[in-house]
């Protein structure tokens, strides 16, 4: 068997939940914090749209901005010589993109569920802003965005459209486990197929049952 | 210590309106749920910020806190304003210990921010917190429970918790929200005479927000009547309960009993709603006064022999009790004569059944008759 769409795999979805994680997290305090209702429905709408889009649109629009002959294309080439499209990056920002609504949505979720109360609490006995959000707010909604990190770890780990569009499906570069499932079933080789099926399944399965644990362990000792 | 409050905001249903000042012990605001008490203590506190209006607190210096005119709104940060909110807003990812030490921390700040120090070198030394710790766990009698988190302990626990955390920020006003209405009821009395210790304790000013009129009673000094937004009658606590003033006060402090008047003379008056019932009052019956008012408590029974002695004489104030309902509770008889009016009868546990002891007459002093101003 070819290890590489593993480990491609594995770095694509690593990368990008360290980098969906700390987004959505921003993200989700950004649109909190919005007083205007009309503009936060439409920032809201903004960042939520990868996940009711069909992946293969996502990947056109991503295709359409990062393109070599797009601004922001363009940009990456001229100033950092950085070619995006069907590079193994494109695959870490289509994973990104797809997987960023999961962790926005829950990360918001999971503030809005903070007692206001906590944080006015905190605010007459002194406590800084900065101070609020990290042993308040974000201590508090732990549960919720370890959730949220999950969904958004497994939804770029089995990210498949819109890397097929940005990213292709390059063997050794851009191939991740989906897509090497997809050829290896396409060219006939199901033995192929059925182990990468395995590895895939395995992985997801390991790892949400990880993080749970890890998220559920601090809740239980407060009780 | 004094603070003085003026306030003005627009809310949906009604408008906040008011202008007050509390000094020495317990100012109380009485009022139903809804009618502007929390938001009282949330704009004093600095969570909301009123339209207009002014909040001064007054002492050896006076530090404005909010003052619409001169644009200061001072944040809640460095207010100094303690706040002990209705569910106590305990950090449940924090032991006791540790949300103890967040009202110390904010204690140290506020010291370092008087004495312009920089934060990173002064203050309260580890061993110096270490101290007060120890201290406010004993004072609020939290011993053993140090390592606990808030969801493992009581109502009562969780109070103490609050106040020990408010205490270690040591406060220039302490504001009470309706400290007790998280808590089932058979626990509140000896809660309530705890905080009155604390409350005694405490040297600036407090202020308690609750729409139970025992707890106003045993724990301020001072009481508010709020509805709607608006101040209905202000001053001493017993003076309060004594001459409401208004209906809406009278009904707050607990009067069951209010009729609308016609006014038969300058002493004399004619319940409409029981029946065209007269009654003489002690006071002076004046042109703004439209109701009357009479505590369920204040009714006192007689038996027909004594109902006679007082027949002829002015200010006998007899009502017939006639075919009168009962509702029995665990320590009163409840009585509603077919008039309208209520009466209220002690009674033990043991008794059984009223048969007998129902009185043909009720009678009321005339002090016992509260003339009231409008709605």
């Amino acid at each position: 068997m070819d290890w590489m769409p593993v480990i491609i795999s594995l770095k694509t979805a690593g990368v990008s939940i360290a980098v969906t994680f700390f987004l959505g997290i921003l993200a989700a305090w950004m649109v909190i914090s919005m007083k205007n209702d009309w503009w936060k429905g439409v920032v809201d709408a903004l960042f939520t749209l990868p996940l009711v889009l069909p992946p293969t649109v996502a990947g056109f629009f991503l295709l359409y901005l990062f393109g070599v002959k797009r601004p922001l294309g363009r940009f990456f080439i001229d100033y950092f010589g950085v070619k995006i499209v069907f590079s193994w990056g494109a695959t870490v920002i289509a994973a990104v993109v797809m997987s960023f609504p999961l962790m926005y949505r829950s990360a918001r979720g999971a503030f809005e569920q903070v007692d206001p109360d906590l944080c006015s609490a905190a605010r007459t006995l002194g406590m800084s802003e900065l101070a609020i959000f990290r042993r308040i707010i974000f201590a508090n909604a732990h549960p919720g965005i370890v959730s949220g990190g999950v969904l958004a770890f497994a939804r770029g780990l089995g990210e498949f459209g819109a890397t097929a569009m940005l990213a292709g499906n390059i063997a050794g570069k851009t191939r991740t486990l989906p897509m090497a499932v997809y050829s290896e079933v396409a060219a006939g080789n199901m033995d192929q197929a059925y182990s990468y099926v395995l590895v895939i399944t395995a992985i997801a399965f390991f790892s949400v049952i990880l993080i749970n644990r890890a998220g559920t362990v601090t809740v239980k000792k407060r009780r | 210590m004094k603070l003085d409050v003026e306030i003005y905001r627009q809310l949906k249903d009604f408008t906040l309106d008011l202008s007050f000042s509390a000094g020495e012990g317990c100012l109380g605001i009485l009022g139903a749920s809804g009618c502007g008490k929390s938001m009282t203590l949330k704009s004093i506190a600095g969570i909301l910020r009123p339209d207009r209006g002014r909040i001064v607190l007054g002492g050896e210096e006076k530090r404005v806190l909010f003052d619409a005119e001169k644009s200061i709104c001072v944040p809640p940060q460095k207010r100094q304003v303690g706040y002990l909110f209705q569910h106590y807003a305990l950090f449940p990812n924090m032991t006791v210990e540790e949300n103890i030490l967040v009202g110390l921390e904010g204690r140290q700040a506020a010291e370092n921010r008087k004495s312009q120090k920089n934060r990173f070198w002064a203050g309260m030394g580890q061993e110096k917190r270490k101290q007060r710790l120890k201290e406010l766990v004993e004072q609020f009698r939290l011993e053993g429970l140090e390592k606990h988190y808030p969801g493992q302990l009581s109502g009562g626990q969780q109070q103490r918790v609050a106040l020990a955390r408010i205490f270690g920020y040591e406060p220039s006003v302490l504001l009470l929200d309706e400290p007790f209405s998280a808590m089932d009821t058979f626990l509140r009395e000896g809660l309530r005479l705890e905080l009155a210790r604390v409350l005694k304790s405490f040297s600036g000013v407090s202020i308690m927000v609750t729409h139970d009129r025992d707890e106003a009673f045993q724990l301020c000094s001072h009481l508010l009547l709020m509805d709607r937004g608006q101040i209905l009658t202000a001053g001493e606590t017993r003076e309060v309960f004594r001459k409401p003033r208004c209906c809406s006060a009278a009904r707050l402090t607990g009067c069951k009993n209010i009729s609308r008047i016609q006014h038969l003379g300058t002493h004399r008056v004619r319940a409409l709603d029981w029946d065209g019932l007269e009654l003489v009052t002690e006071d002076e019956v004046e042109e703004k006064h439209c109701a009357i008012g009479i505590r369920a408590h204040d009714l006192m029974g007689l038996s027909d022999a004594q109902a006679k002695e007082w027949e002829d004489k002015a200010g006998g104030n007899l009502i017939p009790v006639g075919r009168a309902s009962v509702s029995e509770m665990p320590f009163a008889w409840y009585i509603t004569l077919e008039n309208g009016l209520w009466w209220k009868k002690e009674k033990t546990m043991n008794a059984r059944g009223i048969a007998g002891m129902l009185p043909a007459w009720l009678r009321a002093e005339p002090s016992a008759v509260l003339l009231l101003e409008g709605e």
